[in-house]
């Protein structure tokens, strides 16, 4: 089948089988920060959005984002960037092979709610594994993140 | 260069930020996963659902008819030449057990049949049509009654020990073996305190978050290359070239970035398998093992059961120690044989006052998932085992724990027996229980009785702690070498052998060299690990790369300086004792040469290209030391455990950066917790895993994650790089006994099998009777 979408705010048209997860498909446009984790919609690893909220491409078929804007970290590398510096400078990426589904999912939050406290962000980003770095660190670069927003 | 003192250093004991932070959390095509060539085939394993069986027959007759498969290989197929997948020195203590397919299957998920097709589908669809019979043999699944079955997991012939391990393989042990000092049953008979106890830990999943996966191919000089995620790039060519039966020469490995291993990588997983099909193609192929795979048929933490023998004065000194484990070492001895010893030669040095101690140890061979490396490698269990019945013994005595164990401390400067009579050169112990217990309020909190802090209706709180070491790589055995050049812009390139796999060892080594060079981090480019192009390096485990290859990585720094000064001044025409060096000029009064200038020099035939290599083995494993302490609150109407407070205080000698190491500690002691109240892998009764994915199998979210607290308490390890020792493993090791302690110290509920589920904590309640507490 055809699928029409937008990837980053590229209008692409692609065949695809019926079956295919985004993930897949995601994957073979060559977006490289898109990784699988679980294969069962447990891990966040591969959140991406679409139409601005954040979904789960391993379990999200492709077929569904017809019409629809997909983003990935490729397409809001420059929002981006100073989260990624402050996890950096906590050490908070370790292996760094679940950092862009959880800066997905962190960017979706900071765009959806005005001040969020640690409980809040917690609780929003609870579907994010990560098995390095025991949270805490993760923790403190989103108050630091969080703080550099507040003071502009 | 900056050095004998931590004051005086730059660039190392600081924070920075991992050398590849951007491009890992960036998305940038790093991983194995990004890297696969266009047209690979794609690698499928048909897996046995049965625990036990003999091959009778593969019909794979309509699977090749499938369009676009490219091969289906049976054992029948494929090279065989019994082989290890545990990536350890060679020769070494682990057996050949496997080979690349057999006529047995050993587990629910051994490969049957390897499929190699065009695409996904292909693969998929073939492997449901290879037709296998089988003759399901009676399965060895209890660990604890597998001497006594009437099955041996292993009656192949050509098996193979590379040493005398004593095993008996007709019953199903792998290995055994005793080490001892005093005359154990004498003193312990002579003690009037006296514990006999008995200990399970579980299998636990690594369960990092890139799987297995590996892919291969021809390149330019014909070697059969793997691009593989790996701990153990050296060791990995080595085990593939000899289950192909190649020559090394012949077979190539690299490691990309990698997402994680803990451990789980230092064995071989998937590389055979790629590597089976191109050998057998001449196609470049891939193979990416699902979650479930990566559960079910990879490696898992070894369960152990572990009795404790005690012996002790009234005051808590230890007098006699013994530590007897027995391992399930799964359906092949993945690391099994060295995995064991640490229980007990990482637990007995704690006490050092002990005039008697005692290791035994055997492994048994059953036809469950495979055991392997994970962090901890064996010290995690013996800690439990050891560090809960020094706690109880602690409460029959009425004794402050962390006094127990301050009075039991071994000291710094005398030979530890049970540590290869190795000498303690640095510890701090002492300091990180004193400052855990400012921490954590001890002095002020603790009661020894329970029951003794309410606080809420059918809620209790306590306090629990235990002491842990490690290594710090493996004595006389881990060999790593380290080289550095000068480049002609002015920069340095460090190549390594040991595996990055998110540590950040290219950073901390950078940091190193950059400490010796006088310059700072972004000067150095870090280049690891290519077997073609890297210099030997035994892989990353057994918490080495920081005092091993660290110590390799300082030497060779050294020596490209102290080449650099000779050409300089040369260049010059000065004395060499008359240069400064400030990192980016060497100067003489106003003479001048700038790092460039020699970068340029000695690419233009006035000197040697300036390079230097060093190679480090170390004939001792300086311990790093941690006390780990937890509060928790326990409900007595449901058995829950909420883990209110996690403290842990860490002696790794100088750290050497600090934002890594407090990383490290955070999340080896959120690991350490899973293993403490949820982790478990969970078998059915016909012997299929069944906790195979991360809906069954639990690991703590950042919802679960208690509240964890590090502090550092610096040693100056003089064998160390800058006093340097390790830190990877040694933070795993505290939270389950310090846990299980404060479940006892808050309700009096013993736990005796982790993990500490509700359940078993109800049930400990309900068994001891504190029905009035409910």
């Amino acid at each position: 089948m055809t699928l029409n979408f937008a990837l980053n705010g590229r209008k692409l048209s692609r065949e695809i089988a019926p079956d295919e997860t985004l993930l897949q498909l995601l994957r073979d446009c060559g977006m490289h920060s898109v990784r699988s984790g679980c294969d069962t919609s447990n891990c966040g690893i591969c959140t991406v959005w679409v139409d601005g909220k954040p979904v789960l491409s391993c379990g999200y078929l492709a077929a569904r984002v017809e019409g629809r804007a997909v983003t990935t970290l490729e397409g809001v590398k420059d929002e981006a960037e100073a989260l990624m510096r402050c996890l950096a400078a906590e050490g908070a990426d370790q292996c760094g092979y679940c950092s862009p589904g959880f800066l997905m999912c962190a960017l979706a939050m900071f765009r959806e709610l005005e001040n969020p406290g640690d409980a809040e962000m917690r609780a929003y980003l609870a579907g994010n594994l990560c098995r390095c770095t025991g949270y805490a660190s993760q923790m403190r670069a989103l108050a630091k993140y969080a703080e550099g927003r507040r003071s502009k | 260069m900056s050095g004998q003192n931590r004051e005086d250093l730059k660039v190392v004991n600081q924070a920075r930020a991992k050398t590849d932070a951007l491009s890992i959390m960036g998305g940038a095509p790093v991983y194995t996963g990004d890297l696969v060539p266009d047209g690979a085939l794609v690698v499928k394993l048909k897996r046995s659902p049965h625990a036990f069986a003999r091959i009778v027959s593969i019909d794979k007759s309509r699977a090749e008819l499938v369009p676009g498969v490219a091969g289906v290989f049976t054992w029948r197929d494929v090279p065989h030449h019994r082989h290890t997948f545990a990536g350890a020195s060679y020769p070494g203590n682990n057996p050949f057990d496997r080979v690349i397919l057999d006529e047995y299957v050993r587990y629910v998920g051994d490969p049957v049949a390897i499929v190699a097709a065009e695409s996904e589908e292909a693969a998929e669809k073939a492997l449901k049509l290879v037709k296998v019979e089988y003759e399901v043999l009676e399965p060895v699944l209890d660990f604890e009654t597998a001497e006594q079955s009437a099955s041996a997991v292993h009656p192949e012939d050509d098996y193979v020990y590379q040493t005398d391990i004593g095993g008996d393989l007709a019953h199903n042990v792998l290995m055994s073996e005793r080490d001892e000092d005093g005359d154990f049953e004498a003193v312990y008979a002579s003690c009037p305190v006296r514990l006999d106890e008995t200990w399970y830990t579980p299998a636990t999943q690594q369960a990092m978050m890139e799987t297995f996966r590996t892919f291969s191919y021809y390149d330019h000089a014909g070697r059969l290359t793997l691009v593989s995620s790996t701990q153990i790039t050296f060791h990995a060519r080595r085990l593939v070239a000899m289950a192909l039966g190649l020559p090394q020469s012949k077979v190539r490995v690299v490691k990309p970035r990698v997402g994680g291993g803990f451990g789980a990588k230092q064995s071989m997983v998937t590389e055979v398998y790629a590597a089976a099909v191109t050998y057998l193609t001449g196609k470049p192929a891939y193979i990416q093992f699902t979650r479930q795979e990566s559960c079910a048929c990879a490696n898992t933490r070894h369960a152990f059961r572990i009795r404790v023998r005690l012996g002790a004065t009234e005051d808590g000194i230890v007098r006699a120690l013994w530590v007897d484990s027995l391992e399930n070492a799964g359906a092949y001895g993945e690391h099994a044989a060295n995995v064991i010893g640490l229980s007990g030669h990482k637990t007995l040095p704690l006490y050092g006052k002990a005039e008697a101690w005692r290791y035994t140890g055997k492994a048994v061979y059953t036809n469950t998932t495979p055991g392997g490396a994970y962090r901890g490698f064996g010290a995690t269990q013996g800690c439990f085992a050891v560090e809960s019945t020094v706690n109880k013994l602690a409460a029959q005595l009425g004794l402050d724990p962390c006094e127990l164990r301050l009075r039991n401390l071994p000291e710094v400067g005398k030979p530890m027996p049970a540590y290869y009579d190795e000498p303690l050169t640095s510890c701090s112990l002492d300091r990180c229980i004193e400052t855990g217990r400012r921490m954590t309020g001890w002095d002020e909190k603790y009661r020894s009785a329970p029951f003794a802090r309410q606080v809420g209706p059918h809620r209790y709180r306590g306090l629990g702690m235990a002491v842990t070491m490690q290594g710090s790589g493996i004595s006389n055995v881990d060999n790593c070498t380290a080289r550095i050049r000068l480049d002609d812009g002015g920069f340095y390139t460090l190549s390594i052998g040991a595996s990055d796999i998110g540590t950040g060892c290219d950073t901390i080594l950078a940091q190193m060299a950059a400490e010796v060079l006088e310059c700072d981090i972004d000067r150095i480019v870090v280049n690891g690990v290519d077997t073609s192009y890297s210099p030997y390096d035994k892989g990353s485990y057994a918490s080495s790369t920081t005092y091993v290859t660290g110590n390799a990585t300082v030497m060779a720094a050294k020596e490209l300086l102290g080449k650099m000064r000779k050409v300089a001044a040369e260049r010059m025409g000065v004395a060499e004792g008359d240069l400064e060096f400030d990192g980016d000029e060497f100067t003489c009064g106003e003479r001048k040469l700038t790092l460039t200038e020699l970068g340029v020099e000695s690419v233009n035939g006035h000197a040697d290209w300036l390079t230097a290599a060093a190679s480090f083995a170390g004939h001792t494993s300086p311990p790093p030391f941690v006390a780990g302490f937890a509060e928790v609150e326990v409900d007595t109407e449901t058995g829950e455990v909420e883990v209110v407070d996690l403290v842990g205080v860490v002696d790794c000698g100088t750290v050497v950066n600090r934002a890594l190491a407090q990383v490290q500690a955070e999340g080896g002691f959120l690991q350490g917790y899973g293993m403490a109240l949820t982790e478990d892998v969970q078998t059915l009764p016909g012997g299929k895993l069944a906790t195979n994915s991360f809906m069954q199998y639990k690991i703590p979210s950042r919802l679960d994650a208690p509240p964890i607290r590090i502090a550092f308490e610096e040693s100056w390890e003089p064998t160390g790089p800058f006093g340097a020792k390790s830190i990877g493993e040694v933070v795993i090791n505290t939270p389950s006994p310090a846990i299980a302690a404060a479940i006892r110290n808050a309700v009096g509920a013993e736990i005796h099998a982790l993990p500490a589920t509700a359940e078993k904590v109800y049930g400990a309640l309900r068994a001891q009777g504190a029905d009035s507490h409910v």
